[in-house]
């Protein structure tokens, strides 16, 4: 188990390198900073001493040393445009971001299980076939349309929901949350709705043919031959096979929302981090850009660990015990 | 002669496809002494199987049992709403599948999977449940029940689950078992402790078994009595003895000079000319007529019901009184 644990962590280590050397190499590939610092007219002299503050004059795997270093402690430099710590930046815009993320996922999860096994269990039910047109939607619309739809009927011909921004927060602490308030909460709803549905769509339909393949087992048709209720088949033996590859989908899924939050957020002008993002891009603020890559690349790689523990957890076949060694 | 357990009276099993309807099961009709074991046996595809499923009515749709009754202790279960259905499974009928690597949820402890059979069926706490399951783990032979109780079913080779599914199959000591190639997917060395075991529980809780199985050696073994199935029909049907050294029907006796004997010299195994007809092309009177070395003109258009043949009966024009 421990060696399981460190193997992994030893993987997110490397990608996470990897990935800060892609983040470090936007810099160099983005110009010359003296040069974009200086301008044209500056002396060969002032050049090398700005180079040499900068400690651009060292090799480049010290300087990549530098900046795995102080990229650990949080430290990603100035934002160009806005000249403020990338840091202090994205703490600023985090909440946002991990709200809206988690509150499409819960939805996703919380909306799509149910579905899905509905749409296994009731097959020919006409329910059922209306969640799996749905689901059809789901899956083929682009998220951005999706979302001006939901601003087009709630916000414009309906007027219930706002269509922008977070609405009021309040602070506890440094964290910000939109949750505590009406105008908050009603601000969530069609973003999450938007960064969820595809999510639950896919969750539903594999949650549906994953608990199709379980219910044709030899074990469920055992399961009733030892004269279980429906219920007992279907949601504790049927429904606990099901959700272990779900889990997995479900958690990679997670990362794969909190990036591609930058969709919604651009479109319902959420204050997030992928709106930060976008503005940088349009700017080329780049260590905004690389810091953004990184810390991405640090959901992913803590959520993939996450789910690994979680499988090893549900699966029982994946614990080795020495304990019990079979005949 | 005490009542039948079980009395099967001219079971039509059909699956409608697009492409007609197709007859699995055909007129059959058997019956079961309380405590008797009955051999059923056939090629691939010759209905046995179904017959089982059709008996503890877990028939997958769209197969369904089209005509004919099936009665346990004289009552009528195959029309029985599917609740009360449940409630004989495992309580009454007892079932046991071909693979035990597969008939057991791998999330599960194989003492969840006892404890949760047992209180369906009885009522019991769960700690008398949990002591039950570990006497039955103990009466069907697993070593050091109390701690292998909370082991999963990887942690047992398949003799010992199987073992285990024999021991979920008794928990509500039903009277009769619907034992489905309980063997074929194990050792060899392995099937002749489990049949064992299986005519040892067998005996000891007074139950009857339905051995399904292709293995003729098994049903020489453990059957009082054995049904020869072909085409979704029976064949011939009677004790044990009977039907393996007397056999009446051209098939069974086609089968059982198939069967290689030891210290026998040849070059190849006898076999029967052709192979049994799909299901969508049974011909027109007895199925077996185009491999049949003894058919005459009725075989090919009357199709015989089982009749008295010497011990048995057989579903042959041979015995035509």
């Amino acid at each position: 188990m421990l060696a399981f644990v460190l193997r992994r962590v030893a993987q997110a280590v490397l990608v996470m390198l990897t990935v800060g050397l892609i983040a470090f190499s936007l810099f160099t590939f983005v110009g010359d900073p003296v040069l974009f610092m200086l301008g044209q007219d500056a002396t060969p002299e002032d050049r090398v001493r700005v180079t040499k503050l900068l400690g651009l004059d060292q090799p480049f795997y010290v300087q990549y040393a530098n900046f795995v270093g102080r990229a650990l402690q949080g430290d990603f430099g100035l934002s160009l445009r806005q000249v403020r710590p990338v840091s202090k930046l994205f703490v600023e815009r985090l909440p946002a971001t991990l709200e809206l993320s988690f509150a499409a996922a819960f939805l996703a999860l919380a909306a799509g299980i149910p579905m899905g096994v509905y749409t296994a269990l009731r097959r020919n039910s006409w329910l059922a076939q209306v969640f799996l047109t749905v689901s059809l939607i789901g899956v083929s619309l682009p998220t951005f349309l999706i979302g001006i739809l939901l601003i087009l009927v709630f916000a414009v011909v309906l007027g219930w929901l706002p269509s922008f921004g977070r609405g009021d927060t309040i602070a506890i602490g440094w964290w910000t949350t939109g949750l505590l308030t009406a105008s908050g909460l009603k601000s969530l709803i069609l973003p999450a709705i938007t960064l969820g549905l595809f999510q639950m769509t896919l969750i539903m339909r594999l949650v549906r043919s994953e608990m199709l393949e379980v219910l044709r087992t030899d074990y469920i048709k055992f399961a009733r031959a030892r004269g279980l209720s429906d219920r007992s088949v279907h949601f504790r033996h049927a429904l606990k096979n099901t959700l272990v590859p779900v889990i997995t989908i479900a958690g990679l899924q997670l990362g794969a929302i909190i990036a591609f939050a930058i969709i919604t957020e651009t479109v319902f002008q959420w204050p997030g981090m992928g709106l930060l993002f976008i503005q940088s891009v349009t700017v080329a603020d780049i260590p905004v850009m690389a810091a953004y890559l990184c810390l991405i690349a640090l959901f992913f790689v803590v959520i993939n660990l996450v789910v690994d523990l979680l499988y090893y957890a549900v699966d029982p076949r994946l614990r080795v015990d020495r304990a019990a060694a079979a005949h | 002669m005490t009542a039948p357990l079980l009395e099967v009276r001219n079971l039509r099993v059909e699956f409608p496809t697009r492409r007609g309807t197709l007859v699995a099961v055909d007129d059959l009709s058997f019956e079961i002494a309380p405590g008797e074991v009955l051999g059923v046996v056939g090629e691939s595809g010759a209905g046995k199987s179904l017959t089982g499923m059709a008996i503890i009515g877990l028939l997958e749709p769209p197969g369904r049992i089209a005509s004919g009754q099936i009665l346990l202790e004289g009552e009528r279960i195959d029309n029985l709403p599917p609740d009360a259905m449940r409630r004989i499974r495992g309580k009454r009928i007892g079932a046991i599948f071909q693979d035990p690597l597969t008939s057991l949820n791998p999330l599960f402890t194989i003492g969840e999977q006892l404890i949760e059979t047992l209180q369906v069926h009885l009522e019991l706490d769960h700690k008398q449940a949990r002591s039950r399951a570990i006497e039955l783990l103990a009466e069907v032979g697993i070593p050091a029940p109390a701690a292998r109780i909370d082991n999963y079913p990887h942690h047992f080779s398949g003799g010992m689950r199987q073992r285990v599914v024999i021991a979920l199959a008794l928990c509500a000591h039903p009277r009769l078992i619907v034992a489905d190639e309980p063997t074929t997917a194990l050792d060899v060395s392995i099937q002749a402790q489990i049949i064992d075991l299986l005519k040892k529980v067998a005996r000891e809780n007074g139950a009857a078994v339905m051995l399904i199985t292709h293995d003729m050696g098994v049903i020489a073994e453990t059957a009082d009595r054995v049904a020869v199935m072909y085409a979704g029909r029976l064949a011939e049907i009677g004790p044990v003895k009977d039907v393996i050294h007397a056999p009446r029907h051209p098939y069974t006796s086609g089968l059982m000079s198939s069967i290689p004997k030891l210290g026998e010299q040849r070059e190849s195994l006898a076999q029967i000319d052709g192979a049994m007809p799909r299901l969508t092309a049974i011909p027109p009177g007895c199925a077996f007529n185009p491999r049949c070395p003894k058919r005459f003109d009725r075989c090919m258009t009357e199709r015989p019901s089982p009749m008295p043949a010497g011990a048995n009966h057989a579903a042959c024009w041979l015995y035509a009184s």
